[in-house]
């Protein structure tokens, strides 16, 4: 038995060798392999639409039950995948070695994440979910209501099932083509912190949906109501790593992707839902097909000098470039984008420049060293929504002009030269006057 | 009397003399250079103190790339993000000393590492000193009285304080070129030469690049010109010693690029100007009253008084409107200080924090001088008997360096020089008078008494014969620059001359009584030796950096700052910056070559209130402020485990001083429980959070369980805690040094956990965590 798992961990690595060559790295930032975590292996194929999209895009999914007790994410310290789905809502404990502190982790290594809760979502799911950011709500059996956007369906229900369109305004995030029909979506609502600025919320409720238990009469205000009500959200750590966080895995079914939405009150009737088109996009940036941008070849020299200078003086010339590409899922493509700046910044910016591009992603400037010496940084603090954030700092000291570097005479001063010269003279004079004059 | 016997024996006795001094001398040479060594055989050849690895690192800096770029020394290292230009804020003497003598050794072939060199340096120059010290006492009372004061100096605690081996400060060069400043400005004073007088630029000029305590030499000397000025002693060879000094020691101090153009725009230079001003004005009179008849002379007095009165009015209002346009009037605080002893204490906590900078109390006083305490007044009485230029010059030095020793425990090193050469005299004069009534009362020994007495004897003998000499001397140098006054002159001597004898008959006391004090006074050089040894050997030997103690199990040795410095410089990115208080920046510069936010060159306040505020912070706002300023790790010295008294905890008032003249949210009563500044449990909550109490006492309470300070000799007031922006990297040996290093921002921001049971698991608490749940453990 004992060497029978041998051969066959044997087996495994080796059958990952190859797969290890084209994991994430910082050049080729795009996941590849993935693992896919469920309640219920019913989920494979009653989500077979997405798992296919994914597969078809070069993902390796790696479907597992969430209690199986062979997960693990990580082996001899190297992480086995590059992304991990979390399509297991009632799961109150993972198998294996996996827990919320090995996700937590996985996550914190710069890995990308998807999480969906639901209704009845099990504690696990709700503290990874708070941990990154995204709280559901309390009571587990609520669920976003909405009596007015709603998707009409063939049996009047409880208004579970809404349809909803309120999409974030990021091209990067949900690509360029724009999502006509409205996302349907059956589950559980979450409230982001305004004050953290890491979370977006991707998908939010219309302003009448309120969050409650459908089966019982509602006793208290709801607490979540109206557009506070995130469906889906998005999380892009400090380091990089994406989370998308959604409140119903229902979204993700070929059921839902398949079916024609009519929202309540609207006259047009879509042939098909948005979600498709929506989940797609959505995990095209959630595992870095867009969105990455790379800053290489940090450059800055004196003008009319190539090479870097290891300190500069006060009001030297200098100039600065940068290189800045976004990954375009298969390639680095140059970055075009007029709204990247450097600082030369020590306590606070003292030079703020624009950098002008030449549309190949190199970003270059020139500018004046300020006539202040100290350690300065040449700072490149790009954050724009939906781009991974640019921050590149480098430290150079500027110093004082040397004590042969200042100008020999200054014309201002030529009546203290005369003074002083025409002083010395008369000395001399009188010297002479005096000594043999007696 | 010497002067009464024939020439030939008397010059016999001249050589034989100066033969016996030269070889005195060489030995006190040889006892300064060694009494300082026991820090060096004790422990090691390396520097010791905290202050001189700064002054090391610039000589090193200077060895490698030469003088000039050291000059353009822009050191981005210290003072991060704002740089400190070193060749223009550092006083160079020492430095290029140090690297002189490295150089010199090097082109002969003596391959000796800097750091030896500047080991040695100070030792070396003391012994210098001492010979200056002869030098200036022989100028002022002879000899024997030079000889008696070199060897006091020779081992003055004082002194062996600033210049044991390994402690690599400017004062061991500076008391040098003090001693020796004024020892050519008395030389020009009795000789009236312009080549001394020049000279006296020059070491005035070494002085000055040597040592901020030059403004002592540039007020002392005007001092002492005005009193002579005002006592009627002025002479041609006053003016030839005071005006150049003024005028080419300026222009060279000038030349120093720290000092600049405050050698002619700040007030403690301006005593010298006015002197100057004023002895133009008293030279011009007595040229006008010797030309002039005394009628004339009459009328030219009230014209000259009357335009020189309009024109020091004129002068002093303009000096007044100048200065009072200044917030601090022109005075630096230091200056300001020493004039009013409350006032750093009062406004510039900056200052007041070094405990250098404080008055010292009575025992430091006998610990540093000893029994030249006793000596020093009986001193004074004999440079009045009689009262020359140079004796009183000598009387007026040590005045004033009592007063400013009495202000500034720092300052005790002025002091010191002065109480070795008066009390120098005093010993020499004692001696003297005792010998010679010895003599007078045993005429048929009075042959042999010379070589028995010992060197104390010999050495008043040969002060005998060198009093005779120097009044030759003085009647043969005084020929030239004042042929006017040589008349004058000759009849002084010899009128006092004649005084003197008569005094010295009268003053013959009883034999047994003379026995008996010059027992008594050889016991007490004798104390003042075994002092000094002990001083030297225990209180002053024993190195900052690396401390040692004595218990049942035997000697114990901390060397926790190295292990830090080489754990720091061996564990983190060449360009990381450590913050600390100011004490430790020289020596993390140096020793671990980190960057620093600031240092002992405490040039500016707001910097090092910037990182007082940190630290006296709650933890998030300590890391929101380091963090703006680049630092990856956090350095603090705490005794409590070992019981090192000098450690952050009892530093941390003048933090919270420091930090709340610049920042005023920083209050000094919110540290304080009922006005008395205490760690344990009655210590304030703003105390208690603090960053200092935090990072000190982390993880303390799991030494012994109970968390008791060794020093406080209290249990600590919050046991249990952990911290949330900053993480434990190093803890020294003994706990003498701790590290810690900021974390990074979360990576992500947590949500409203409302599931405490799940929590306990997180190790990484967030950003928030801190305001949401104060402390877990109380």
């Amino acid at each position: 038995m004992a060497s029978l798992s041998i051969i066959f961990l044997t087996f495994i690595s080796i059958s990952l060798l190859p797969v290890l060559c084209l994991s994430f790295s910082p050049e080729n930032p795009t996941d590849r392999r993935v693992l896919v975590l469920l309640d219920d292996l019913d989920l494979k194929s009653s989500h077979s639409i997405f798992f296919k999209s994914l597969q078809a895009r070069g993902f390796e999914l790696d479907f597992k039950l969430a209690d199986d007790p062979k997960i693990t994410l990580q082996r001899y310290g190297q992480y086995l995948y590059d992304g991990l789905i979390l399509f297991s809502p009632m799961t109150e404990r993972f198998g294996g070695s996996l827990d919320l502190e090995a996700v937590l982790d996985f996550v914190d290594a710069g890995h990308d994440l998807i999480v969906s809760g639901d209704t009845n979502a099990s504690d696990l799911i709700r503290t990874i979910a708070a941990e990154c950011g995204v709280d559901f709500d309390e009571d587990p059996s609520a669920m976003v209501i909405d009596h007015t956007s709603y998707a009409v369906s063939d049996i009047e229900g409880d208004h579970a099932l809404i349809a909803s369109d309120g999409f974030i305004q990021s091209d990067i995030i949900l690509g360029s083509t724009k999502i006509e029909a409205p996302v349907l979506f059956k589950g559980i609502g979450h409230s982001l912190n305004p004050a953290n600025s890491l979370v977006l919320k991707v998908l939010s409720a219309s302003p009448s949906a309120y969050s409650a238990n459908p089966n019982s009469k509602l006793a208290n205000p709801p607490s979540l109501t109206g557009s506070a009500i995130s469906l889906v959200s998005v999380v892009q750590a400090r380091n990089n790593a994406r989370i998308m966080i959604s409140g119903s895995i229902d979204m993700f079914s070929n059921q839902l992707f398949k079916s024609a939405v009519q929202k309540a009150g609207a006259s047009n009737k879509y042939r098909k839902s948005g979600n498709e088109q929506f989940v797609t996009e959505l995990s095209k940036w959630v595992f870095h097909e867009r969105g990455h941008l790379k800053a290489v070849t940090v450059r800055h020299h004196k003008v009319g000098e190539t090479d870097e200078p290891a300190m500069y003086r006060i009001n030297d010339d200098l100039e600065y470039s940068v290189e800045i590409y976004e990954w375009s899922g298969t390639s680095w493509e140059p970055y075009v984008a007029n709204d990247v700046q450097v600082q030369f910044y020590m306590m606070s910016p003292y030079v703020l420049k624009t950098l002008s591009t030449n549309k190949k992603g190199l970003y270059y400037t020139s500018f004046k060293v300020p006539d202040v010496y100290g350690v300065f940084q040449f700072k490149v603090e790009y954050q724009r929504l939906g781009y991974t954030s640019l921050s590149l700092a480098k430290q150079i000291p500027i110093r004082p002009f040397r004590h042969n570097e200042y100008d020999r005479f200054i014309k201002t001063a030529f009546p203290y030269y005369g003074a002083s010269f025409s002083t010395m003279a008369g000395f001399f004079i009188f010297s002479i006057v005096y000594l043999f004059n007696k | 009397m010497a002067a009464l016997e024939n020439p030939k024996g008397s010059t016999l006795r001249n050589a034989f003399g100066n033969v016996l001094s030269l070889f005195i001398l060489l030995l006190i040479g040889i006892l300064a250079f060694s009494i300082r060594l026991f820090s060096v055989i004790k422990y090691e050849s390396v520097i010791h103190e905290f202050d001189p690895y700064f002054n090391y690192r610039v000589t090193q800096y200077l060895t490698k790339n030469g003088i000039y770029d050291f000059w353009n020394w822009f050191d981005d290292r210290t003072w991060y993000p704002l740089g400190r230009v070193i060749g223009g804020t550092v006083y160079p003497g020492l430095t290029l000393t140090a690297g002189t003598l490295w150089w010199i050794l090097n082109s002969l072939n003596i391959p000796l590492s800097v750091e030896t060199v500047c080991v040695f340096t100070a030792p070396i120059f003391s012994a210098i000193a001492a010979w200056a010290t002869y030098l200036l006492t022989k100028e002022v009372k002879g000899t024997g009285a030079g000889l008696t004061a070199a060897a006091l100096l020779a081992m003055v605690p004082s002194y062996i304080s600033r210049s044991v081996a390994g402690s690599y400060d400017n004062e061991a060069v500076a008391i040098f070129a003090l001693i020796f400043t004024f020892y050519l400005y008395i030389k020009t004073l009795n000789t009236g030469s312009l080549f001394y007088a020049t000279l006296n630029a020059l070491a005035y000029f070494y002085m000055v690049c040597s040592w901020g305590g030059y403004t002592f030499i540039i007020n002392l000397i005007p001092m002492h010109v005005l009193l002579c000025i005002v006592t009627g002693r002025y002479s041609s060879r006053l003016y030839i010693a005071y005006a150049p000094l003024v005028v080419l020691g300026t222009l060279l101090a000038s030349l120093v690029p720290v000092v600049g153009f405050n050698a002619v725009m700040t007030s403690e230079h301006f005593a010298s100007f006015l002197v100057f001003i004023i002895i133009h004005v008293v030279a011009l009179v007595y040229y006008i009253k010797g030309i002039l008849p005394p009628k004339m002379f009459k009328v030219a007095v009230t014209l000259v008084v009357s335009v020189g009165l309009v024109v020091c009015c004129a002068v002093i209002a303009v000096l007044v409107a100048l200065v009072a346009s200044s917030p601090t009037k022109g005075w630096s605080g230091r200056s300001l200080s020493l004039l009013d002893p409350t006032y750093a204490s009062k406004y510039i906590p900056i200052i007041a924090s070094v405990s250098e900078h404080q008055p010292p109390t009575w025992p430091s006083y006998f610990m540093d001088i000893n029994v030249l305490a006793f000596l020093v007044p009986a001193g004074i009485i004999a440079c009045f008997l009689p009262l020359s230029d140079a004796s009183s010059f000598v009387v007026l030095y040590i005045v004033t360096s009592v007063y400013f020793s009495g202000v500034m425990v720092r300052l005790m090193l002025v002091l010191a020089p002065a109480a070795c050469i008066l009390s120098g005299i005093a010993l020499s004069e004692a001696f003297n008078v005792f010998t010679r009534s010895i003599k007078f009362q045993l005429p048929g020994i009075s042959g042999n008494s010379e070589t028995d007495a010992g060197d104390a004897g010999s050495g008043s003998i040969v002060t005998q014969n060198d009093a005779v000499k120097t009044d030759k001397n003085q009647d043969t140098v005084k020929e030239r620059p004042s042929r006017k006054n040589k008349k004058k002159e000759k009849e002084i001597v010899e009128k006092a001359s004649i005084k003197s004898q008569i005094e010295k008959r009268l003053l013959v006391l009883p034999l047994e009584a003379s026995v008996l004090a010059i027992f008594l006074l050889v016991l007490l050089g004798a104390f003042y030796v075994v002092h000094c040894v002990w001083a030297a050997s225990e209180a002053y030997s024993a190195p900052s950096i690396v401390l040692t103690s004595y218990s049942q199990d035997g000697l114990h040795v901390f060397d926790d700052f190295r292990e830090a410095y080489a754990w720091l410089s061996h564990n983190t990115e060449v360009d990381d910056k450590v913050a600390s208080w100011w004490d430790y920046g020289y020596q993390t510069t140096a020793m671990a070559n980190r960057t620093v936010i600031v240092d002992n060159n405490t040039w500016n306040n707001t910097h090092i209130a910037t990182v007082g505020t940190a630290m006296s912070s709650p933890e998030k706002a300590a890391w929101e402020i380091f963090n703006s300023l680049d630092v990856k790790y956090v350095l603090v010295v705490f005794g409590g485990l070992v019981g090192y008294p000098s450690d952050d905890i009892n530093k941390f008032l003048w933090m919270v001083r420091i930090g709340g003249g610049v920042f005023p949210h920083i209050k000094e009563p919110d540290y304080l429980r009922d006005g008395q500044y205490r760690i344990d449990s009655q210590a304030t909550p703003t105390m208690l959070n603090s960053l200092m109490y935090k990072l000190s006492y982390y993880r303390f309470v799991e030494t012994d369980g109970k968390g008791f300070d060794r020093v406080r000799r209290t249990e600590i007031g919050k046991k249990y805690f952990k911290l949330t922006h900053f993480e434990e990297v190093f803890t020294t040996h003994h706990w003498m040094v701790r590290i810690f290093k900021l974390k990074p921002p979360k990576n992500r921001i947590r949500g409203k956990t409302k599931k405490s049971k799940l929590k306990a698991s997180s190790t990484t608490s967030s950003k928030r965590s801190g305001t949401r749940k104060k402390n877990p453990w109380h």
